[in-house]
């Protein structure tokens, strides 16, 4: 029987950080994948102001509320704010990510896994910070298993459009650096 | 017996409700004729609006729309926008395209919809029974100004042909009087150049008619066109403000 | 054609393109703005007609000229800006014209907020413009829904001859969701009644919502009556979700009635039957539904982003047989599947 699949994700950060673009991979991923998906940004004066998050559902069943406010299974920090806003976010048991590039506090919590990942740090490494974004999609994809890799250079061009396909290896191998850095962990 | 002159195919031939004396019935008719000299009746969408000529729609003999108060530039706008080889017009009173619709009128000016406004200022609310209109004149008592229109908390009366001429859209702007023969033939030729305009295409065009409302004034037909003549003409010069050739 | 992934703003402007939109005037708000950018953009690419009016009074009655003149219409707007255009709607009622007008709710009263609400059921299945007139309204509760009820929203404009509203809410509007566009139907007639020109072939065509005679104006309405009547009969639609053995029955529409399915599988796992039924059109509301209730029900919780509007509607076709409960959150607070639980549990343990 395969496994069961019900997906909740909360991503945050700063406007700029790819954030929107990331969740919505993920979302498009899971679309290509066959699966109920969902993707709900926030909106307004917010968003302007420089925060953004978004709610991401990949599931096998149809999905009821778009929003996440307790139950995520994964959340996602890019910023400091975003750590304090979202970390009671996680259900017990979930997956904190949080990108030590940029965040200097530590998660509070001790009933859930928490991984800090230095995404600005291994962009760089890599030759282009604007990349950190993928370097946290795929440490949460080597976490979650939530699509396989197979699906995202669709979910790539889709999201990003036909004019960026030339970006796509970089992004392809921020995505691998990202898992690579989960998996050493292990 | 050869027929020297007939009603224009222009009007259906209801009987209109228009006051003794009152210039609607004259503006009707250029309106008319010109649609009919140009050969656009059959392909004439007007709107009409809320006030005296709320009713124009049972007048003019092609397609016509009756607008919300005000609202017959937006109408108007709608109608050419899917149907741009109709030829459409709104006709509009004081009331309607001075007070409550400066909005509408303002944005298809600067949009330059292709389209035709006729405008009629007859410094009063005609329909309603005689209340202060934004033209009516400083001094002039109506039903809700008794002691005559004040400067101070009424302001002044408001020239639509000089504002909408700053508006760089408007590409023809005209007032024309409708008190005697002479202004009546010359109201026609810039009727018939509002929807000439039109038909090449030349974008927003309005005549302003100045015109009389003999029973809201309390005065008889012949007193109501001398008072146009000795107090609105000067207040509200007539002549050409724009025309399609000259860039702003 | 295959699945995209599509914002709900978006996903309707292309829906409507689809079902043959032939013009589009619109005012920006939040949160359906996304809408109108869509369709300045694709509009004018597909040989259509896009036009951002100055205001919304404006724009719907750009609506009302171009509808009259036989276009397939479209409008949108959200909370406030629906409320200025009640003008134009009750002249279109009136004057019997088709359009679609999209209703991407926030939250109010006045300038409110901008997050997502419900509190315009009323605004929408009430009216605001005056006289006796109704809107055929659909709440659609996902995008794929609201796509395909803006394609039905458009023939039953054409049908009823009169103002079809899909009320949504700003998470409708900004979510992203997999969509499927249904094919281009075949190809739509310019109705008779519409100003075209009479091209010397026929009398004039008058649009027009004013009848000076009051026995005119009695009879229009009497004939304005049989068609809202008609749509009561044949177009009253809704959805029955676990309602075999349910305690309690929850009524939402839209967004919340997502909500309400997460409480109703949460208490499933604990053996606790809850049902649901979602009205999808919110006029002619589903009175059909309120027939008979599984003999299991004791109660009724309605749910909306509100302080509670269409619960007056629950009342009276409930006609007093089962106690009505009522659990909201208004000013763009979404309520939450826990709190929803929670609200059952009180009802089902009695203690409420």
């Amino acid at each position: 029987m395969a496994k069961k699949v019900d997906h909740r994700f909360v991503m945050a950060g700063f406007g700029g950080q790819g954030i929107m673009s990331m969740g919505m991979m993920l979302t498009y991923a899971g679309m290509i994948e066959n699966k109920n998906v969902s993707w709900l940004p926030s909106y307004g004066p917010e968003m302007r102001g420089g925060t953004a998050n978004c709610n991401v559902i990949i599931s096998d069943k149809a999905v009821g509320s778009p929003l996440i406010t307790t139950n995520a299974t994964c959340a996602v920090v890019m910023n400091q704010p975003s750590l304090a806003k979202f970390e009671s976010s996680v259900e017990e048991g979930g997956i904190l990510l949080i990108n030590s590039s940029l965040v200097e506090n530590k998660a509070e919590r001790d009933d859930i896994d928490v991984y800090y990942v230095p995404c600005n740090e291994i962009a760089v490494e890599l030759g282009n910070p604007r990349v950190a974004n993928m370097i946290m999609l795929g440490a949460v994809l080597q976490l979650t298993e939530a699509v396989t890799e197979d699906s995202l250079p669709e979910a790539f061009k889709a999201v990003f459009g036909a004019g960026k396909e030339h970006l796509l290896p970089i992004n392809k191998e921020a995505i691998k650096k990202g898992a690579e850095f989960i998996a050493k962990q292990a | 017996m050869a027929i020297v002159y007939e009603r224009s195919k222009g009007l259906t031939n209801a009987e209109t409700h228009y006051c003794p004396g009152c210039t609607h019935g004259i503006a009707h008719k250029l309106v008319a004729e010109s649609l009919v000299e140009l050969g656009v009746l059959d392909k004439a969408v007007g709107v009409a609006p809320v006030g005296c000529s709320v009713l124009a729609y049972n007048y003019f003999n092609c397609d016509m729309q009756e607008a919300a108060h005000g609202r017959a530039p937006a109408v108007a706008t709608g109608i050419k926008r899917v149907r741009p080889d109709n030829i459409v017009f709104s006709y509009q009173g004081d009331g309607d395209l001075a007070s409550i619709g400066t909005a509408e009128i303002v944005h298809a000016a600067h949009r330059s919809e292709n389209i035709t406004v006729i405008f009629i200022n007859n410094a009063i609310y005609g329909m309603t029974g005689g209340q202060m209109a934004p033209t009516t004149l400083l001094g002039q008592k109506t039903t809700t100004s008794q002691n005559g229109r004040q400067l101070e908390g009424q302001g002044a009366p408001i020239r639509i042909a000089e504002l909408l001429s700053q508006v760089p859209g408007a590409k023809s702007v005209e007032r024309v009087s409708l008190h005697n023969t002479q202004n009546i033939r010359k109201a026609k030729q810039a009727i018939l150049k509002a929807f000439k305009n039109q038909i090449d295409g030349k974008g927003f065009s309005i005549v302003e008619c100045l015109s009389t409302c003999p029973t809201n004034w309390g005065k008889s037909p012949v007193d109501a066109m001398k008072w146009l003549e000795e107090n609105m003409i000067p207040y509200y010069p007539l002549g050409v403000f724009r025309t399609p050739e000259e860039e702003i | 054609m295959a699945k995209v992934l599509m914002k709900g703003n978006e996903a309707i402007g292309e829906a409507a393109m689809r079902a043959g939109l032939d013009a589009f005037f619109g005012y920006p708000i939040t949160p359906q703005s996304e809408l109108p950018e869509y369709l300045s953009r694709e509009m004018p690419a597909r040989g259509k007609v896009f036009v951002q009016a100055e205001s919304e009074v404006a724009a719907i009655n750009m609506i009302y000229g171009a509808a009259g003149a036989g276009a397939r219409v479209m409008t949108s707007s959200s909370s406030p800006g629906i409320a200025l255009k009640q003008e134009g709607i009750t002249y279109i009622a009136g004057s019997e014209l088709p359009c679609v007008i999209c209703s991407v709710g926030r939250s109010g009263p006045g300038l409110g907020g901008i997050q997502p609400g419900q509190a315009d059921y009323y605004q929408a299945t009430k009216g605001g413009g005056n006289g006796d007139y109704h809107l055929l309204v659909y709440a659609p509760a996902n995008i794929q829904e609201m796509c395909d009820m803006i394609m039905e929203a458009f023939d039953k404009a054409d049908y009823y001859r009169n103002p079809v509203m899909i009320l949504a809410d700003g998470m409708i509007g900004q979510m992203m969701e997999p969509v499927e566009f249904k094919e281009l139907k075949k190809e739509r007639e310019v109705p008779a009644w519409a100003t075209t020109g009479t091209e010397g072939k026929r009398a004039p065509n008058i649009i027009n919502s004013l009848y000076l005679n009051p026995e005119d104006l009695e009879e229009h309405n009497i004939h304005l009556t049989k068609k809202y009547d008609e749509m009561k009969e044949k177009e009253e639609q809704w959805e029955e979700y676990n309602l075999e053995n349910a305690e309690v029955i929850c009524i939402a529409y839209g967004t919340t009635s997502r909500i309400v399915k997460n409480a109703i599988e949460t208490l499933k796992d604990e053996g606790i039957n809850v049902g649901l039924i979602r009205p999808k059109t919110l006029w002619p509301f589903p009175e059909k539904a309120f027939k008979e209730y599984p003999k299991t029900a004791k109660a009724i919780l309605v749910v909306e982003m509100s302080t509670g509007q269409m619960i007056t509607d629950v009342r009276a076709f409930n006609e007093g047989r089962l106690p009505v409960y009522f659990y909201g959150r208004s000013g763009g607070m979404i309520p939450t599947p826990e709190a929803v639980v929670a609200e059952l549990r009180k009802i089902i343990e009695g203690g409420k």
